[in-house]
C-alpha cells in the first residue's frame, strides 16, 4: 500500500519493484516458464594500499547461471581520473552505477574545481545503494589516491561500507582474502603489491567456480594510472593437437547433379562480427 | 524484511555485536567489539563501532550495518546544522532524540540498536539506549548487541554508582571480553573511548591482550 512505502528510502522504487515483481513471479510460473537468470559476475575482486597508491585486481568471467556468459569482461570501472571501482554482483548494476557516479562526481569536480576524493564517491555510492535497499545488487571495492593519500573501500549492496588497507568482494572472495592475510603487510612496494594483487585473484580464479579466465589490474599512484587489462592471462585456451576433418574422398560420391540457379546481385553489406 | 536484511549473503550485520555505554563523574566511558559478519564469514575483523556524532558525543552501532551508518551519518548532520544555529556545543540529549526520531519513524523498515553517550556541559556525562523499535531511555549503563545477553548479569552485579573513570573502563573492557569469550558472532578486539569534557581518548585492546577469566 501507498501508506507501506515511505519516506525518502526507496519510496518509489520500492512500491514499483514489489508489485511488478510480484505480478511477473505470479503470470510466468502460470505459463510454465521460468525467469531468465540475471547475469551476475561470479567474482573475485580485491584491493590493497601499498606504499604510493593502491592495486585494484579482478578476474573477467561473467556467468549467467552456471554458464559462462563473457570469457573477458572487464570489471575495473573508471569513476575519475585518479578513482576506480571493481565491481561483483549483478553485472548491470555495477556497470550502471559505477557509470552514474562517474558522470555525478564530474560534474561535482567541474563545480568544486578540484580533483575528486575517494571519501565523496564512497558517499555517493553508498547514499545510493541504501536508498535502493539492496534491490541493486552492487558490491564494490572503490580505491583511489587523492590530495589525503590513498584509499581503498569496500561497499556492499545494503549501502554499508569499510575502509580497510585490504578488501576482497565477490564468490572468491574467501579464497582471496586467505592470501591476503598471510601475506599482506603495510607499505609494501609496488611490484610486491601487485604480486600479492595477482596471487588472491589466481586464488579465487582457480578455487571458485564463479571466477576464472584472466587476471586484471589497476595501478593507481598519484598522477598516474596504469590499467593492465590483461595483466595475466592465467587461462589461455589451448590449442588442440589433433584434427577431426575427413580428408577429401572418404566418403564415396555415387550421383552428383547440378543446378544453377539464376539470381543477380542487387546489394551487398558485409558487417564484422565483433568477435574481441 | 527484517529477517533477509540479516540473513542474505551479501547483507553486513553487526548483529553479532557486543556494545557498551557507562556514565561517571566527568564524562562516559565506551566500548565495542569489532566483527561485522555477512553470515557466516567475517567481512570486516577490525571494525570501528563508535561513530563520532559531534566533537564530544559519540555512538555505538549494532544491528544492520547500512541502516546504522546511514542513520549515524543523517544524524551527524542534522546535529551539526544544529549545533551551528545554536552556536553552542549541542545537547546528548538532542543527538539521542534525533536519533530516536529516525529510529521510531522507520521502525519497520530499520534494524538498529544504538547506544548514544556524550558529555555536554549542562548535564555532564550521560548514555541514552536507543534500541529496535525507537524507544529512548537514558540509563547509568548500557550494553547492546547479541553479546549483551550473556553480560546482564555481569553488569547488574558489578556496576556501582560513582565508580572513577579508570575503575569504568576496567569495568567494560571486562564486560566486553566475557560477551566476546560467549557469544559466538562477537569478537575481534576491544575498541573503547572516554569522552569527558577534555575531549576524547581512544584506545584498543588486541585479542592478546585482553583480560583473561577462566582457563577452561
Amino acid at each position: 500500500t501507498e501508506e507501506q512505502c515511505w519516506g525518502t528510502w526507496g519510496k518509489n522504487i520500492k512500491c514499483v519493484c514489489f508489485y511488478r515483481n510480484a505480478l511477473l513471479e505470479a503470470d510466468i510460473n502460470k505459463l510454465g516458464f521460468s525467469s531468465p537468470a540475471a547475469r551476475k559476475t561470479g567474482t573475485t575482486i580485491c584491493g590493497v594500499v601499498y606504499k604510493d597508491g593502491v592495486v585494484l585486481g579482478a578476474d573477467t568471467r561473467a556467468t549467467e547461471g552456471m554458464v559462462v556468459a563473457d570469457k573477458n569482461c572487464s570489471k575495473i570501472h573508471y569513476i575519475s581520473p585518479n578513482i576506480y571501482c571493481c565491481g561483483a554482483g549483478t553485472a548491470a548494476d555495477t556497470e550502471m552505477t559505477t557509470q552514474i557516479i562517474s558522470s555525478n562526481l564530474e560534474l561535482h569536480s567541474l563545480s568544486t574545481g578540484r580533483l575528486p576524493r575517494v571519501t565523496t564517491a564512497n558517499r555517493m555510492l553508498k547514499q545510493m545503494l541504501f536508498r535502493y535497499q539492496g534491490y541493486i545488487g552492487a558490491a564494490l571495492v572503490l580505491g583511489g589516491v587523492d590530495c589525503n593519500g590513498p584509499h581503498l573501500y569496500s561497499i556492499y549492496p545494503h549501502g554499508s561500507t569499510d575502509k580497510l588497507p585490504y578488501v576482497t568482494m565477490g564468490s572468491g572472495s574467501l579464497a582471496a582474502m586467505a592470501v591476503f592475510e598471510d601475506r599482506y603487510r603495510p607499505n609494501m612496494e609496488e611490484e610486491e603489491a601487485k604480486r600479492l594483487v595477482r596471487d588472491a585473484i589466481a586464488a579465487g580464479i582457480f578455487n571458485d567456480l564463479g571466477s576464472g579466465s584472466n587476471i586484471d589490474l589497476c595501478v593507481i599512484t598519484k598522477g598516474k594510472v596504469d590499467y593492465l587489462r590483461p595483466h595475466d592471462m592465467a587461462n589461455k585456451k589451448g590449442v588442440r593437437t589433433g584434427s577431426y576433418r575427413y580428408k577429401h574422398g572418404t566418403t564415396g560420391v555415387l550421383t552428383k547433379a547440378v543446378t544453377p540457379l539464376n539470381l543477380e546481385v542487387v546489394e551487398e553489406s558485409v558487417q564484422t562480427m565483433d568477435t574481441s | 524484511t527484517l529477517e533477509a536484511c540479516c540473513s542474505r549473503a551479501w547483507t553486513s550485520c553487526f548483529n553479532s555485536t557486543s556494545i557498551m555505554a557507562v556514565e561517571f563523574e566527568g564524562g562516559v566511558v565506551i566500548g565495542a567489539d569489532s566483527r561485522t559478519t555477512t553470515g557466516a564469514y567475517i567481512a570486516n575483523r577490525v571494525t570501528d563501532k563508535l561513530t563520532p556524532i559531534h566533537e564530544r558525543i559519540f555512538c555505538c552501532r549494532s544491528g544492520s550495518a547500512a541502516d546504522t551508518q546511514a542513520i549515524a551519518d543523517a544524524v551527524t548532520y542534522q546535529l551539526g546544522f544544529h549545533s551551528i544555529e545554536l552556536d553552542e556545543a549541542p545537547l546528548v540529549q538532542t543527538a539521542a532524540s534525533l536519533f530516536r526520531e529516525m529510529c521510531y519513524r522507520y521502525r519497520e523498515e530499520l534494524m538498529a540498536g544504538i547506544i548514544v553517550a556524550g558529555w555536554d556541559p549542562r548535564r555532564g556525562g550521560q548514555v541514552y539506549t536507543v534500541p529496535v523499535g525507537g524507544m529512548m531511555t537514558r540509563q547509568p549503563v548500557s550494553v547492546g548487541g547479541s553479546g549483551s545477553s550473556y553480560i546482564y548479569g555481569y553488569v547488574d552485579s558489578n556496576y556501582r554508582a560513582g565508580m572513577s573513570k579508570e575503575e569504568c573502563l576496567k569495568f567494560t573492557a571486562e564486560a566486553l571480553t566475557l560477551a566476546m569469550e560467549r557469544d559466538g558472532s562477537s569478537g575481534g578486539v576491544v575498541r573503547l573511548a572516554v569522552v569527558s569534557e577534555q575531549g576524547v581518548e581512544r584506545q584498543v585492546i588486541l585479542g592478546n591482550q585482553l583480560p583473561k577469566f577462566s582457563t577452561v
